[in-house]
C-alpha cells in the first residue's frame, strides 16, 4: 500500500511537472491557481469526511496571503519557502485556537460559525484603510532561495512549487486519511455517537482536521497572492470561501487527486465560459455545477471508486 | 491508488491538450484586437459597465467604418486597422481579473487592453502588465494609489484619479459663495466611499475653515436601506450632505432622503451624481449639486465650444442606439479608446506604418494628449502614464417642457485647478492647501 502510494505520488508529481513544460503560459497560471486553491479544498475534504463542511475557509486563505504579503512588504522577505512556513505557521496557531472551539459543533451551526469567523476577518480588513481597505495591497514576485526569475522562468518555478507542495500535501493527507484517525473521522461521518461509545475522541479528531485544513488553507491563500501579486479582503469574503467548498463537493471525499482535478476543471470552465459568453457566464458555470451534481452526486472521486468496485 | 493516480494521469493529459488546441488566434496586421473589461454583471453594470461599453460599441463600429467622425478623428478603425473587440466580465474580484487579464494577453493574444472600473483591479492588474509587458489602459477606476504608490511602463489611465471630484465639489461651493455651517457625509462602507470623504473634508478644511464636521456616515456598500442614517442627517441638521455613493446605492438614498425633506433641511452634493439622472429623472430632486467625474454627460453638452461637433456625433449615436443619452460612464470609454487611437496613429507615424509593438504604444502614450468629448485630456502625472481632464459641477433643475433633468450653473474647472501637478501626491496636495493650482 506505502509502496502503491508512494509511485502514485511520483507519477503524480511527473505528470503535473510536464506540464510545466507542455502548457502554454496562460495555462500554467491557471494550474498554478486552481492548484493552489485545491490546496484549499484538500483542507475541506479533510472536514468533510467526518460530515462536517466549513464554509469559512477564507480565513485562512486570506489570513495566509496577509501574512506573506505584509511580511513581504514590510520587512522586505521575498522568499516563496520562507514565506509559506511563516503563513502556514500563523494558520496553524489560529486554527488550533479555533479548531477546538468549533470542533464541539455540528452541521449548519459548524458551517455558520466557520462563516462568521471569516467574515469577522473580512469586515476587519475592509475597515483597516492602512492594509489598502477593500482595495487591497500588492505584494511582489517571490524568490527561490535567492534566485530571482522572471517571465516563464517565475511561472514555471512557481508552477512547479506548487505542484512540489500539492504531492506532498496530498500524499501526507492521504497517510492521515488511511490512519487510525483519519478512518475515526470517516466512521464520524457515519455515526459519532458509536464511535464515542467505542473510546475515540471525536472532538479531537475534528480539531485535527480543522488545523490540517487551516495550514492548507494558509499555503494555498501565500501561492495564490505571490502568483497574483495582489490581495485584497475578498479572499476571506464568503463567495470564496463557497468556491472552495464547491471544488471539495464537486470532488468528493473519496479521492485526493479528484480534489485538484475538480480545482483545474473549475478554472477551465470559468475561463471558458467567460470568454465565450461574457453575458451570461454565471449561467454557463451554474449549468455546468448542476450537471455535475446531478450525474456525480457523489463528487468527481467516485468515478475511480465505483470502477474499483470499493467502497472505502 | 494507482488507478486514482491513472485517472489524475488521463484527465491532466485531456486538459493539457485542450489548453493546446484552444491556442489564440493571433491578430492579423490589418486587425487591431483591444481586450476590454468591464462590469456586465453586479452592481457596477447598470451604473458603469454596461453603458460604458455601449458607448464603446457604438464608436468602435463608428470608427471601423471610417469617416463618421470629425477630424482628427476621420480616419477608418486605428490607424486604418480594424478594431476587433474581446469582451469580458470584469465581475468575479481581483483574483479572477489577474487570471482574465494573463488570458487576454497570453491565450487572447490582445494588442491592447482597456478595462477596470473598479480600484482593487486597476491595483492588482497593472504589476502583471509590466511583468508581461502589455499595453494596458485604465479607463475608469478612481484611486490615487495606483501611480502614486508605483510606477509602471505599460500600464496607463486615461481618466483623471477621484481627487478631483471632491475638490470640484468644494471649489464650487465655494466660488458660489454658499455658506456652510457644517456638513455630513454619507459613503459607502469601502475604499471608494472612504477616500471620497477623506477628500470632501480635506478640501473643506481648506475652503471652508470653519466649516463643522457634523457626522460621517458608512453604510455598508449596497445596502440601499438608508432609513436609520437619514434620520440621523435629519437629525444633525447639516447645512450640507455630502456623498459619493453611486448606482442603486444612490438611487436608493436620493428616493429615501426626499421623501423624507432631506434635501429641504440640508444642501445636497454628490460627486459622482450625474449617471442616476436617466433613471430617476424627476425623482431627482431640484437644487442637488453634482459631478460627473470629468466633463461628462449632461456637462459635456451643455459646454458647446470646438468639441461640440464630437460629442454631438457620439451623443447623438448613442442616443438613437439605446434610447437614452450618455451619462458619464461611455464619455470615460471613449477618452480611452480615442486616446488609443491617437496613440496607435502616432506611433504608426514614427514606426512607418507597421501595427505599433506594446513598447512603440507606452512610447507614444507617454506624456500624450488628446481632444475627447470630455475635454482635453493630458497624461500629465506620474511621468506621462497619469490623465488629468477638465472637470464640471452644476445643479439640477427639471425643465418640465421637455420633460428632462437639466443642469444649470454649470461651471468648469480647469485640469490643473483640480487636480493636483505632477509629483504631488493628491492626499498631499490637498492638505497643503492646493499648492500650484491654476485657476482662472
Amino acid at each position: 500500500m506505502r509502496t502503491n502510494l508512494m509511485l502514485s505520488a511520483v507519477g503524480a508529481f511527473v505528470l503535473l511537472a510536464a506540464g510545466a513544460v507542455l502548457l502554454p503560459d496562460w495555462a500554467m497560471f491557471l494550474c498554478a491557481m486552481a492548484l493552489a486553491k485545491g490546496l484549499v479544498s484538500l483542507g475541506i475534504v479533510g472536514m468533510m469526511r467526518g460530515g462536517l463542511v466549513s464554509f469559512g475557509q477564507g480565513l485562512y486563505y486570506c489570513l495566509g496571503a496577509y501574512t506573506a504579503t505584509l511580511v513581504a512588504g514590510q520587512l522586505g522577505v521575498s522568499d516563496i519557502f520562507l514565506l509559506t512556513l511563516l503563513s502556514a505557521g500563523v494558520c496553524l496557531v489560529v486554527g488550533a485556537l479555533f479548531g477546538p472551539l468549533l470542533a464541539g459543533y455540528r452541521g449548519i451551526f459548524f458551517a455558520m460559525l466557520s462563516l462568521a469567523l471569516s467574515m469577522v476577518l473580512y469586515g476587519t480588513l475592509a475597515k483597516l484603510t492602512v492594509l489598502g481597505g477593500t482595495d487591497g495591497l500588492n505584494i511582489g514576485a517571490p524568490t527561490f532561495f535567492g534566485w530571482d526569475p522572471e517571465g516563464r522562468a517565475l511561472q514555471t518555478a512557481l508552477y512547479l512549487y506548487v505542484a512540489v507542495l500539492v504531492v506532498v500535501a496530498g500524499t501526507l493527507m492521504r497517510i492521515y486519511f488511511d490512519s487510525e484517525q483519519g478512518l475515526i473521522t470517516l466512521a464520524t461521518r457515519d455515526n459519532e455517537l458509536r464511535v464515542e461509545y467505542l473510546g475515540a475522541s471525536v472532538r479531537t479528531v475534528m480539531s485535527y482536521n480543522y488545523v490540517f485544513g487551516a495550514v492548507l488553507g494558509g499555503i494555498g491563500g501565500t501561492i495564490a497572492a505571490l502568483a497574483l501579486g495582489h490581495v485584497d479582503p475578498e479572499f476571506a469574503f464568503w463567495t470564496t470561501s463557497g468556491e472552495f467548498v464547491f471544488v471539495a463537493i464537486l470532488a468528493g471525499y473519496l479521492s485526493v487527486p479528484a480534489v485538484f482535478v475538480a480545482a483545474i476543471i473549475l478554472e477551465m470552465v470559468r475561463s471558458f465560459s467567460n470568454l465565450y459568453f461574457p453575458n451570461t457566464w454565471q449561467l454557463a458555470l451554474g449549468i455546468f455545477l448542476l450537471i455535475v451534481i446531478v450525474v456525480l452526486p457523489n463528487g468527481l472521486g467516485s468515478l475511480v471508486r465505483r470502477r474499483k468496485g470499493d467502497a472505502t | 491508488m494507482n488507478s486514482t493516480s491513472k485517472k489524475f494521469a488521463g484527465a491532466l493529459t485531456a486538459l493539457a491538450l485542450a489548453a493546446g488546441a484552444a491556442g489564440p488566434v493571433a491578430a492579423q496586421d490589418d486587425t487591431f484586437k483591444i481586450g476590454v473589461i468591464t462590469f456586465l454583471s453586479g452592481q457596477a453594470a447598470e451604473s458603469f459597465g454596461v453603458p460604458a461599453w455601449n458607448g464603446g460599441k457604438v464608436l468602435v463600429d463608428m470608427l471601423n467604418e471610417g469617416g463618421k467622425l470629425p477630424a482628427p478623428y476621420d480616419q477608418k478603425g486605428f490607424g486604418g486597422m480594424n478594431i476587433e473587440v474581446v469582451l469580458v466580465d470584469e465581475a468575479g474580484g481581483a483574483t479572477k481579473q489577474v487570471q482574465e487579464f494573463r488570458n487576454l494577453v497570453q491565450r487572447e493574444e490582445v494588442d491592447a487592453v482597456v478595462g477596470y472600473v473598479s480600484s482593487g483591479d486597476c491595483l492588482a492588474v497593472p504589476p502583471v502588465a509590466d511583468e508581461l509587458k502589455a499595453f494596458t489602459i485604465l479607463y475608469d477606476c478612481g484611486t490615487p494609489r495606483v501611480f502614486e504608490d508605483n510606477t509602471f511602463e505599460y500600464v496607463f489611465r486615461t481618466a483623471a484619479h477621484a481627487t478631483m471630484d471632491n475638490v470640484s465639489l468644494a471649489r464650487y461651493l465655494k466660488s458660489r459663495d454658499v455658506a456652510i455651517e457644517s456638513f455630513a457625509g454619507l459613503n459607502q462602507d469601502y475604499a471608494w466611499g472612504q477616500d471620497s470623504w477623506a477628500d470632501f473634508t480635506g478640501a473643506m478644511a481648506q475652503l471652508y475653515p470653519d466649516a463643522v464636521v457634523k457626522t460621517a456616515l458608512f453604510p455598508k456598500f449596497g445596502a440601499g436601506q438608508y432609513g436609520t442614517e437619514i434620520s440621523a442627517l435629519l437629525r444633525e441638521r447639516p447645512t450640507l450632505v455630502h456623498s459619493s455613493n453611486w448606482g442603486g446605492d444612490l438611487q436608493g438614498f436620493v428616493i429615501q432622503a426626499t421623501a423624507r425633506g432631506l434635501h429641504e433641511r440640508s444642501q445636497i452634493v454628490l460627486s459622482a451624481g450625474d449617471h442616476v439622472i436617466p433613471q430617476l429623472q424627476q425623482k431627482m430632486p431640484e437644487g442637488i449639486y453634482l459631478g460627473a467625474r470629468g466633463v461628462n454627460g449632461l456637462a459635456a453638452k451643455a459646454r458647446g465650444g470646438e468639441l461640440q461637433e464630437l460629442t454631438d456625433t457620439l451623443w447623438d449615436a448613442y442616443e438613437a442606439e439605446f434610447g437614452v443619452f450618455p451619462v458619464q460612464a461611455p464619455f470615460r470609454m471613449w477618452q480611452a479608446l480615442l486616446g488609443l487611437k491617437t496613440a496607435v496613429e502616432k506611433a504608426m507615424a514614427e514606426n512607418g506604418g507597421k501595427k505599433p509593438t506594446n513598447e512603440e504604444l507606452a512610447a507614444a502614450m507617454k506624456g500624450l494628449s488628446w481632444d475627447a468629448p470630455s475635454g482635453r485630456i493630458e497624461m500629465a502625472l506620474a511621468d506621462g502614464h497619469q490623465a488629468i481632464q477638465p472637470n464640471a459641477i452644476g445643479t439640477t433643475k427639471w425643465n418640465a417642457e421637455k420633460g428632462a433633468m437639466e443642469l444649470i450653473d454649470i461651471e468648469y474647472f480647469d485640469s490643473r485647478c483640480v487636480n493636483p501637478p505632477a509629483g504631488v501626491k493628491s492626499a498631499d496636495w490637498i492638505a497643503q492647501g492646493f499648492p500650484g493650482a491654476q485657476c482662472d
